[in-house]
């Protein structure tokens, strides 16, 4: 059990990475996620059935997820619509594109076909027993992205995505173009929405085109409970918090799965319960930030009324 | 080294919110000028420095920065001869980052590649120009811009601003959500650096008295015009009661600013 948890809040923390850059790096809510994640199902599943080298296959995976994002950021520059609405077309769109790649249908079994997943586990099956071995291979990947993923942020193309996220007047003052960053931005987070649908077909043994539904609210979920659990600037533990974030997320479904009948939950409860849980977050989130508010507030008015004892202003 | 040749600005034409912003103007700022701009509100001083900056296109005219067409350049291409600060601390600096952070993305102009560049040296470098406010920011480089008050991020966009070393800076206000205090630490700073670095320099203000001490160039503009236009000793020997004056003889009313006349 607990070893489930970790491997699908592993593996779907890579998807909430990329909802993460998104929601809050470059402050760009894009649901393209939803057909993403799929997309990068479908051409991994296609792959591994017609023989493609594995890595090539998961590399095209990304690409196709990054293609798809700066798609959708195309849409949002050149006709100035909203960014949700440039989403929401993407993710429509790649609907049809998908199951297009799984060859006119929805859904593409993967059992007994090997993939990097497999490969891994039977290569380190002397020393690491089958569960846990999946879960080192998800810690694995998982860590080395959320590294690389840190790495990034640090460069200076990197640091600009951040800037313009919170103040696009400074990076056009800068001289940089925000349609291009905004182009790179999006990619990059569906490239790695993508990665995480090619490796949840692998986990899952199948790719379907309606793997993706629902995926941006849990990516979201994950993200904002990370929030709850640490609080920092420091890029390494915001995307750590991530990966932390989602591992919880997964916990609460899997107690909701499996204990929720005791309430009377069913399976298909699930989303409400995820819609419930951000709804939860944001009225958590408010309170605090009014608390915070009116502290402030508080000792403003306080020192402007001096010092107690009645000393110098 | 700028040239503005017949440029307007008409909001909404021909609907019923049609203004006129600007009325066709040339005007033409030569290296090294320090021009500082007065005019009531709604005169559109702010208008002509986004048409300089391109943050929206001119209804007509051109304009010309060193010699090159920019009338049609998007805001971005412009940006890498220019530096501008508004009056709202706030849109200078990026307030969820850190402040080392906010002065590498400022430090070089145009797109930026996937170097690391933010190292030991570059980040001695960074504490030399903050200790050079003498703010206390140089212990507080990793600290959030957030967390500095509107002061200190006002003198901080200036410093990141002169960082990349523009042909151009356009001061839009800069000083006007301060306090006396900090507000008089931000534009004596502005002074220095204009000095220090030989800026091209155009101000706005609603100070009278300040217009009148600082640059070797003024322009009073009203209703979408520049109605004054003086330099050299002219302006050196410039008052605020003869400014006022100046105004009334050309539009014939009085200057309706009260705020001007308090200062
Ligand atoms: N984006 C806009 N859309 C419509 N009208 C605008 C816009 N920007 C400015 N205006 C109008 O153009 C005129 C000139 O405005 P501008 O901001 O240039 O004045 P200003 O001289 O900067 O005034 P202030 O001293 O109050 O800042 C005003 O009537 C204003 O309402
Ligand atoms: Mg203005």
């Amino acid at each position: 059990m607990i070893e489930g948890i970790l491997v699908e809040g592993l593996l779907y923390g890579i998807m909430a990475l990329g909802v993460f850059i998104t929601f809050r790096i470059l402050d760009f809510p894009d649901l393209s996620v939803d057909g993403t994640f799929p997309l990068g199902a479908a051409i991994m599943g296609i792959s591994v059935v017609n023989g493609v080298p594995l890595m090539l296959a998961l590399f095209i995976a990304f690409s196709g997820g990054l293609a798809a994002g700066a798609v959708t950021a195309t849409i949002h520059n050149k006709l100035k619509v909203p960014n949700l609405l440039a989403g929401i077309l993407t993710m429509t769109m790649l609907w049809s594109i998908n199951i297009r790649i799984l060859g006119n249908r929805a859904n593409l079994p993967l059992l007994r076909q090997r993939t990097i997943l497999s490969a891994f586990t039977e290569m380190i099956s002397g020393v690491v027993p089958y569960p846990w071995s999946v879960l080192l291979f998800f810690l694995v990947v998982g860590l080395t992205i959320k590294f690389l993923l840190d790495l990034f942020f640090r460069t200076d193309m990197g640091l600009t995505l951040g800037a313009m996220g919170d103040n696009e007047q400074m990076i056009v003052s800068q001289g940089v173009n925000p349609e291009i960053m905004k182009v790179i931005g999006v990619g990059l987070s569906n490239g790695l929405v993508a990665l995480a649908g090619a490796f949840a077909a692998q986990y899952q043994g199948f790719a379907d085109v309606n793997m993706g539904q629902g995926i941006v609210v849990a990516g979201l979920a994950s993200v904002m409970i990370g929030e709850f659990l640490i609080r920092s600037n420091r890029i390494g533990l915001l995307t750590l918090r991530v990966l932390l974030g989602s591992i919880v997320y997964r916990g609460i479904m899997y107690l909701g799965r499996y204990y929720g009948y005791h309430i009377n939950l069913t399976p298909n409860d699930l989303r409400l319960l995820t819609g419930l849980l951000i709804i939860a977050s944001l009225a958590f989130s408010r309170y605090q930030n009014s608390r915070n508010e009116s502290a402030r507030l508080r000792r403003s008015i306080r020192a402007a009324a001096g010092p107690p004892g009645g000393g110098r202003p | 080294m700028i040239r503005l040749e017949g440029v307007s600005k008409t909001f909404h034409p021909g609907t019923v919110n049609e203004v006129v912003a600007l009325r066709p103007i040339d005007l033409t700022v030569r290296e090294g000028d320090f021009i500082t701009i007065i005019g009531s509100n709604g005169a559109g001083k702010s208008t002509l420095f986004n048409l300089v900056a391109g943050t929206f296109p001119a209804s007509s005219g051109s304009i010309r920065i060193n010699d090159v067409d920019v009338t049609r350049a998007p805001e971005h291409i412009r940006a890498k001869y220019i530096g501008r600060i508004f009056q709202d601390p706030l849109l200078g600096t990026a307030g969820s980052m850190a402040l080392e952070d906010n002065m590498l993305v400022c430090y070089r102009k145009g797109i930026k590649g996937l170097r690391i560049s933010l190292n030991r040296k570059l980040r001695a470098f960074f504490r030399t120009q903050l200790e050079d406010l003498q703010m206390g920011l140089e212990h507080r480089m990793k600290d959030n811009v957030r967390l500095l008050s509107g002061g200190q991020r006002q003198a901080l966009t200036l410093l990141m601003m002169v960082l990349s070393r523009p042909e151009l800076i356009m001061l839009d206000e800069h000083t006007a959500a301060l306090d006396p205090k900090n507000a008089a630490l931000v534009l004596d700073l502005t002074r220095r650096y204009i000095e220090e670095y030989r800026l091209t320099s155009m101000m706005i203000t609603h100070n009278m008295q300040q217009a009148i001490a600082y640059g070797n160039r003024l322009l009073m503009m009203d209703k979408g015009e520049i109605i004054l236009d003086v330099e050299g000793d002219e302006k050196r020997s410039l008052t605020v009661d003869g400014l006022v004056e100046r105004f009334h003889a050309i539009r014939h009313r009085d200057l309706e600013s009260d705020e001007a006349r308090l200062t």
